[in-house]
């Protein structure tokens, strides 16, 4: 037998496991759109935000001491004695914060392009059970270094389950603490769905994201599906194949992302007060409540609109529809058109009101409740919901203009 | 429109002041500790002072006198002979921790409670905090020790460092018209003198500061060393990306 | 799209480039998550010497002292139980420890495992399987038989050592009982974990 050994040992392989196959399938073969721009990077940096959190966490799991007594001291003992301890630390922090941004950006691009639309529903679905999951995520594991912040936090927003009614709520609560009060127990637990079940049902979700995006071909900024006119081959005229183009194309946006990224973790790591508070830099203390107790930037959106709504299980109800809302989207949109590009005027004014709400909820979210920044939160909150109850309406009475049968974008 | 956007401004600003982090220094403005890792030796100064100073009440239990005496270049000798004093079993190693052995108790019958550790004051209060504060006490005879503090309203801490910066009593000016009429703060006025000058007392706190600073991150400064090499690299790699990236897209132009 | 006109060699150079660039900068991030991985400072101040005071220690008397998580013995021996070292060689494995070098600091391979001949320094874990021998010192035990001089007896398995830490032939362990390093400080106090001048 005179094969070149590398091509004997991947037939080897291949009578065993796919691995060609999946190779073609997913990167050699993959046939992407040949028009992806600036929005198209946040995928592939998500995936590298994961690899880091996962990586580092593994690093910092062992010496951190999920224990009331130790946890802020174990932190510290990272942050000290451990070498690269602070930088490991830091490549988690910031990598929280920097995954949201990534994220939100990734969720920024599917509502401008109409990538959840038909047939790309469950790939949507998808990425929202992982920005579920993701919030989760982020929020236990907040509660680990059990600093102010990270304790009155959890404090404020597990009771906010006490808010649902018929003791149900107070039950709930009891159940989620395993304690009366956040405690050791509770630190225990957090631990336990931060380290193992929460990454794994994420890991789980990615890869059902990713299959459900190849099964259908990607979208593209200008929402033409390329397989609608392919060549002899039964290639789409508009696509090219993801590898060689795009993993060269996405290594030069890691490399930008990691210049920025980096930058952050190593010289501005607390981020003025936004990516590590202040008031976390104090063990947590059950009998002292701080004077602002704030989630991180992330969640404040979601906070600023739980807040608006002057009763409690009112607002409990609030900040769940707004997350259960943006599930319905490809429902909810009703213009038979995809992307921005080609939508009239109601539609991107709607967006732009939609962008500067979410921005303003977010602000208003890190501030202290005054009568005059709730009654802002109201009408922001009024018109965060409006842009998805009245998209039936409004996208399917816009003026489109017509689609091109091929990308455009060189 | 516009009053809108007047009262959104104006409604905004004392939460900005707020959102700034906890920016002002109490009842006055903070002033500017101009921290330098960099200075040894103030450092070591500062480590010196808050050893004699504070020590005895503020724990520093996360620093470690071996990692202090690596970074601030001390002889084991200079740091067992001069800095760690002996510990309730009667040896001293490198390795222990900056603790005292005030207990919780004593710390509530002398204080009202525990003086609180210090090595992460810096990152939680911000050094222009502590430097403004170590700055501003003054007499007040209504209050247990004698003393209070202007950034720090009815503080429970004695002027520990009365004997170097004296005893002083603030002086207010009336300012502002009508409604807007408050008492000022404009100064401070001796009433006993301390072994220092201003400008030795304020050498001397900047020196903890600076120290505190330091506790509060050790290894801040190797930190962004790194960082520096990490930049460099990376912009080189980037280059190179893009220059890949370029040659391989123009098949698709 | 089109891939006529390629400039291989430019294409090829760059991509190798790419790869080793960025191959760098993967083994350069790697330091650091290695490194992590070595022993903290906490860890290395639980593993460093520590000096035990031998004007205490009594003739015929063992203290134990711990040394990176290990029991160590330091026995200062009486001039009888000196005497009895010699009468072993037939009886021990490598009575000189020369053919067990690694049983003990070159400066401890002789017959009395020492540096100073009345104070034996060494790890008071058996050889076999790491249980821990008793100090048996008394000349004829019933238990241990009339020809027993003093020494260490393991209850685990029967191995036996000498007051040297030699091993017996015949018995389950191989090797000789470990001699870390140390040397004395001065003359009351001897540093152990550290060779001497090693600092």
């Amino acid at each position: 037998m005179n094969k070149p050994k590398s091509s004997s040992f991947m037939a080897w392989v291949d009578a065993r496991f796919p691995a060609t196959k999946l190779w073609n399938e997913h990167l050699a073969e993959y046939y992407a759109p040949r028009n992806f721009n600036f929005w198209y990077f946040f995928g592939s940096l998500a995936l590298l935000v994961l690899v880091n959190q996962i990586l580092t966490g593994i690093f910092l799991t062992m010496y951190y001491k999920p224990d009331a007594e130790m946890a802020f001291a174990s932190v510290e003992f990272i942050m000290r004695d451990v070498p690269y301890g602070d930088l490991i630390r830091y490549l988690h922090s910031t990598g929280a914060s920097a995954f949201f941004v990534v994220v939100y950006l990734h969720m920024f691009r599917g509502l401008i392009y109409g990538s959840y639309k038909q047939p790309r529903e469950l790939i949507w679905i998808f990425g929202m059970l992982i920005y579920v999951a993701l919030m989760a995520e982020a929020f236990m594991g907040y509660l680990l270094p059990w600093g102010q912040m990270s304790y009155w936090g959890a404090q404020v927003i597990i009771s906010l389950f006490g808010a649902i009614p018929f003791g149900i709520g107070e039950a709930l609560s009891t159940w989620i603490r395993g304690d009366f009060v956040v405690s050791d127990a509770t630190l225990n637990r957090f631990f336990a769905f931060h380290v193992i079940a929460l990454p794994i049902i994420l890991l789980a979700l990615v890869v059902a994201h990713i299959m459900a995006l190849h099964e259908v071909g990607s979208n593209n900024p200008d929402g033409v599906e390329i397989k609608k006119h392919k060549d002899a081959n039964g290639i789409p005229l508009d696509g090219i194949p993801f590898h060689p183009y795009y993993t060269v194309k996405d290594i030069w946006g890691v490399a930008v992302f990691l210049i920025i990224f980096l930058f952050i973790v190593f010289f501005i790591p607390e981020f003025w007060n936004w990516f590590l508070e202040k008031d976390n830099f104090i063990p947590a203390d059950p009998l002292k409540t701080p004077e602002h107790i704030v989630p991180l930037w992330y969640f404040t959106p979601f906070y600023a609109i739980l807040r608006a709504v002057p009763s409690k299980f009112g607002g409990v109800v609030a900040m769940g529809a707004a997350i259960v809302v943006l599930f319905l989207l490809p429902w909810l949109d009703r213009s038979p058109v995809k992307s921005i590009r080609y939508r009239g005027l109601l539609f991107k004014s709607a967006v732009f009101v939609f962008v500067v709400s979410f921005i303003a909820l977010g602000w208003l979210g890190t501030q202290p409740a005054t009568s005059v920044l709730t009654n802002f939160a109201r009408v922001f909150s009024i018109l965060y919901f409006l842009f998805f109850l009245l998209m039936p309406f409004y996208t399917r009475m816009d003026r489109t203009k017509p689609v091109p049968e091929r990308v455009t974008s060189k | 429109m516009k009053r809108i956007a007047l009262t959104l401004v104006l409604a905004l600003a004392p939460a900005w002041a707020l959102a700034a982090g906890g920016g002002a220094c109490g009842a006055i403005p903070c002033q500017d500790a101009d921290v330098d890792l960099n200075n040894l030796a103030s450092l070591q100064r500062g480590a010196k002072y808050y050893v004699n100073y504070c020590l005895a009440c503020h724990s520093l239990q996360y620093m470690s006198y071996g990692r202090l005496s690596r970074d601030l270049q001390l002889s084991d000798d200079d740091v067992l002979g001069n800095l760690h004093f002996v510990t309730a079993d009667g040896k001293k190693k490198l390795a222990d921790y900056m603790t005292n052995s005030m207990t919780v108790e004593q710390g509530e019958e002398f204080f009202g409670v525990l003086p609180p550790d210090l090595s992460l004051a810096s990152r939680n209060r911000g050094d222009d905090w502590v430097y403004t504060y170590l700055k501003s006490f003054y007499v007040d005879n209504t209050k247990r020790f004698g003393i209070n503090n202007l950034v720090f309203k009815d503080v429970g801490m004695p002027h520990v460092l009365a004997s170097l910066d004296g005893l002083k009593v603030p002086q207010y000016e009336q300012t502002g018209e009508g409604d807007d009429s408050h008492q000022q703060f404009v100064g401070f006025e001796e009433v006993a003198e301390g072994a220092m000058t201003d400008a030795e007392y304020d050498q001397v706190v900047r020196d903890l500061v600076t120290f505190l600073s330091y506790v509060g991150e050790p290894g801040k400064l190797e930190h962004r060393r790194l960082g520096v090499w990490v930049m460099l690299f990376l912009f080189v790699f980037a280059a190179i990306a893009y220059m890949l990236k370029k040659e391989y897209w123009k098949d698709v132009h | 799209m089109s891939t006529e006109g390629v400039d291989r060699s430019r294409r090829r150079f760059l991509t190798v480039t790419a790869s080793v660039v960025g191959g760098v900068g993967v083994v350069a991030a790697a330091v650091p998550f290695v490194t992590y991985m070595t022993p903290s400072d906490r860890a290395r101040a639980a593993g460093a010497p520590i000096e035990v005071d031998i004007s205490k220690i009594e003739p015929g008397q063992k203290v134990n002292v711990k040394w990176r998580g290990q029991v160590v013995w330091v026995l200062h021996r009486t001039p009888e139980m000196l005497e009895t070292l010699p009468k072993l060689n037939e009886e021990v494995a490598a009575p000189t420890s020369e053919e067990q070098p690694e049983q003990q600091p070159e400066y401890a391979t002789n017959i009395h495992r020492s540096i100073k001949p009345e104070y034996l320094v060494v790890v008071g874990i058996c050889t076999h399987l790491g249980c821990s021998p008793t100090y048996r010192p008394e000349v004829a035990a019933s238990d241990l038989g009339s020809d027993w001089l003093g020494g260490f007896f393991c209850p685990c398995h029967g191995s036996r050592f000498d007051l040297a830490g030699r091993v017996y032939q015949g018995v389950p362990a191989q090797l000789h009982l470990l001699v870390p390093p140390h040397f004395y400080a001065s003359e009351a106090v001897v540093r152990i974990g550290e060779d001497e001048g090693a600092a």
